[in-house]
């Protein structure tokens, strides 16, 4: 049995194709049917999201099985082949394996250690085992996937430091003010990165929302957004004291926070700490405000610069997950090989039980009561021994054989010598 | 006997002050697990050495040098310990051990044989008196602890080019203030109960509550400096860096109190020489 990895991604296609092969989650199952419809294909598994479309299958025969899923693809989404080729991944064997589990743990993604990758990779193995698109390759496969993906989550660092402006936001807040729980947050400017901003605040805990900008409707709508209130642009100073986080993104070519303003604030909040966050270009608010005690004001390149050091983190923690996968790789690899001769193992010993069942049988009939219970089971214990005798090199031979390029012709020859049926005909056990 | 267990005591110390500024370098949880495992062991041997140590001398164990410096560093760990449990301070292990290992190291190289109790010390005054002042400047160490990882947190985060290792391994800012505000509001009081105390002794032993000795006058400067402290705390909201500068400041005035007035002050002006000396055999 052999995985395969057909698909592309970000790092191999533009979007224009991405968005012509992506599978809709309404006719999943009918693509994993289609999938499966392949000849040499026996599971299938298709992840679907907006950076990458992959099928994982494991097939028969490698390239049967891969110029099937290629004709799949193009078939299924009306591209031609020739232009969808170019685009495409094929990963098979120890490729594919080490090819899924980067994936699963985020090595693989846009931002590495994005911790969506992983659901979506579990929500799409969801669906095909739904669908009964897999069977034991690709459950034992993406089971340990996950296993892999989590065991890089608990063992490196990858996903500890934020790696974007919004997130490093919320990051710093946490490292002054511990929780955001209940902290109060005051927007000014109505743009589009102040919402971002603030909402992911409010994911983690923020409350309490006022939104002021030079356009009042501006600032009552995105309010509205948030169930906060909104606050006239000219009286925002007067209550800025009130406000433990606050973000600015006007388009205003002068300062709109006063130094002056923050001072008096922070007596009036009784030097409780403030956060500001300045993400305009040019800057909203005065930069000698970061000298004050406890106020920590931070621009767009203060924020890049923290995203920055994450980023070089994160790589540094990337490369000891890559040894966790490729040690893992290793693991799953060896299993996959013992899978491919235990059938046969297997049938070998049934059909010489089998024979040995027989004949005993018959044997024993033929004496008819003219043997002792003793005599009996001497006659029963020597046809096994024999049995087990004949079948231990054949099963060491095959057992060797595993790390064997060549592993499909032993295990014919020894099906074909001892008369087994076709180790496709069913599903291995 | 007591000896011996505070000199394994100090070897578990070791392994436990090791083993937490590991943690701050390779921020292992297993490494934090057994760094906390060290330190109760540590302390429990070490509260066993000085209950040993309090029967074998058949007085409270805090009269010489090696024996006030050993129940501080116990009073210290003790607090730690107490602090850890209420709130989760990851690395707070790692700037507090060093503290407690340097004075029970100091305790284990200084004279420590047991002598009979000065006529001047034998009062059910002693334990009340200097357990509620070590008590009280143990906790005066914590909040320099805290005091000092607030400075470095603080600097992390205005220096925001230079967002640097320890910035993932600190606590956040407000919980190190409220450790430091919370050791205050418990080292206050017991300083100051101490300081009542140590007057109504002072009155039956020398005759008089106040005599301005060197010590009598420092304490109650480091008494000031922390009400100056939990004054503009609870009045003008002195926090954060003001007030672990503060914890810096006040607990250097303790150490001084406790060691330089015995050690430091009778050698630059040898008439200042203290009434408090420590028994030291």
């Amino acid at each position: 049995m052999e995985i395969l990895v057909v698909g592309l991604s970000h790092k191999s296609a533009p979007v224009e194709i991405r968005e012509k092969v992506a599978f809709a989650a309404d006719c999943l199952q009918d693509a994993l049917r289609g999938v499966r419809g392949v000849p040499a294909v026996r599971e299938g598994v298709i992840v679907s999201t907006c950076n990458r479309v992959e099928i994982y299958a494991a097939a028969r025969s490698r390239e049967e099985g891969i110029e099937g899923l290629f004709r799949f693809l193009s078939a299924y989404h009306a591209v031609p082949d020739e232009a969808l080729r170019p685009h495409l991944y094929v990963y098979a064997g120890p490729d594919a394996v080490r090819h899924v589990f980067r994936v699963a743990s985020s090595l693989d993604s846009m931002v590495v250690g994005e911790p969506q990758i992983l659901g979506q990779v579990k929500d799409a193995y969801e669906k095909a085992s739904e669908g009964a698109a897999t069977g034991l390759v690709l459950n034992r496969f993406l089971h340990k996937a996950f296993s892999v993906a989590k065991r890089v989550r608990t063992e490196t660092r990858i996903a500890q430091s934020a790696v974007s402006i919004s997130f490093a936001a919320v990051e710093l807040a946490r490292k002054i003010f511990g929780s955001l729980e209940g902290k109060q947050v005051l927007v000014i400017g109505a743009g589009e990165m102040c919402e971002l901003a603030a909402t992911h605040l409010m994911e983690n805990g923020a409350r309490g929302v006022a939104v002021t900008n030079r356009t009042l409707a501006r600032a009552e709508a995105l309010a509205e957004k948030f169930g906060g209130r909104a606050l006239g642009f000219e009286e925002f100073p007067k209550h800025i004291h009130e406000f433990d986080i606050v973000i600015s993104s006007t388009g205003a070519p002068h300062l709109v926070v006063d130094a002056e303003d923050v001072r008096a604030a922070m007596k009036a909040r009784f030097q409780k700490p403030m956060f500001l966050i300045d993400i305009a270009v040019p800057r909203d608010i005065d930069p000698r405000i970061n000298d004050l005690p406890n106020v920590y004001l931070y621009d767009v390149d203060d924020l890049q610069g923290v995203v920055e050091e994450n980023k070089k983190e994160r790589a540094k923690e990337a490369e000891k997950a890559e040894a966790i996968v490729a040690s893992e790789v290793e693991g799953f690899l060896s299993w996959l090989k013992t899978l491919q001769v235990t059938p046969t193992i297997r049938a070998l010993r049934e059909r010489f039980d089998a024979i040995r069942q027989a004949e005993l049988e018959k044997t024993l009939k033929a004496f008819g009561d003219g043997l002792s219970e003793k005599q009996r089971r001497s006659l029963e214990a020597m046809s096994q021994a024999i049995v087990n005798k004949i079948l231990h090199e054949p099963s060491m031979y095959l057992k060797r054989q595993a790390d064997d390029p060549e592993l499909e012709l032993s295990v014919d020859a020894v099906r074909r010598l001892f008369g087994l049926e076709d180790p496709h005909s069913e599903d291995p056990p | 006997m007591n000896v011996g267990i505070l000199k394994i005591a100090v070897a578990v110390y070791l392994v436990a002050t090791g083993l937490h500024l590991a943690y701050v370098v390779a921020l292992k949880q297993a490494v934090r697990r057994w760094a906390a495992w060290a330190t109760w062991g540590a302390f429990g041997l070490h509260t066993l050495g000085i209950l040993v140590r309090f029967v074998e001398a058949g007085y409270t164990p805090i009269t010489s040098l090696h024996e006030a410096m050993s129940f501080f560093a116990w009073c210290v760990v003790g607090l730690y310990l107490v602090l850890q449990v209420r709130f989760d301070l990851p690395s707070f292990g790692a700037f507090v051990s060093p503290i407690a290992l340097s004075f029970v190291l100091a305790a284990v190289s200084l004279p420590s044989q047991i002598e009979p109790l000065p006529p001047a010390l034998d009062s059910y005054w002693l334990p009340i008196h200097v357990m509620l002042i070590f008590v009280g400047d143990g906790a005066f160490a914590l909040a320099a602890a805290a005091g000092v990882m607030y400075l470095i947190q603080e600097r992390q985060l205005k220096n925001k080019k230079r967002m640097g290792k320890l910035f993932h391994r600190l606590p956040n800012l407000e919980v190190l203030d409220q450790v430091n505000y919370m050791c205050l509001t418990i080292g206050f009081p017991l300083l100051t109960v101490g300081i009542i105390t140590g007057a109504v002794w002072a009155q039956q032993a020398w005759g008089t509550y106040w005599s301005w000795d060197p010590k009598e006058t420092w304490s109650l400067i480091t008494w000031f400096l922390y009400a100056a402290l939990l004054h503009g705390r609870l009045t003008v909201g002195w926090r954060g860096r003001r007030a672990a500068i503060w914890a810096l400041i006040g607990f250097a005035s303790v150490l001084f109190t406790f060691l330089g007035v015995n050690f430091v002050l009778p050698k630059v002006f040898p008439s200042l020489e203290s009434l408090h000396i420590y028994y030291t055999g």
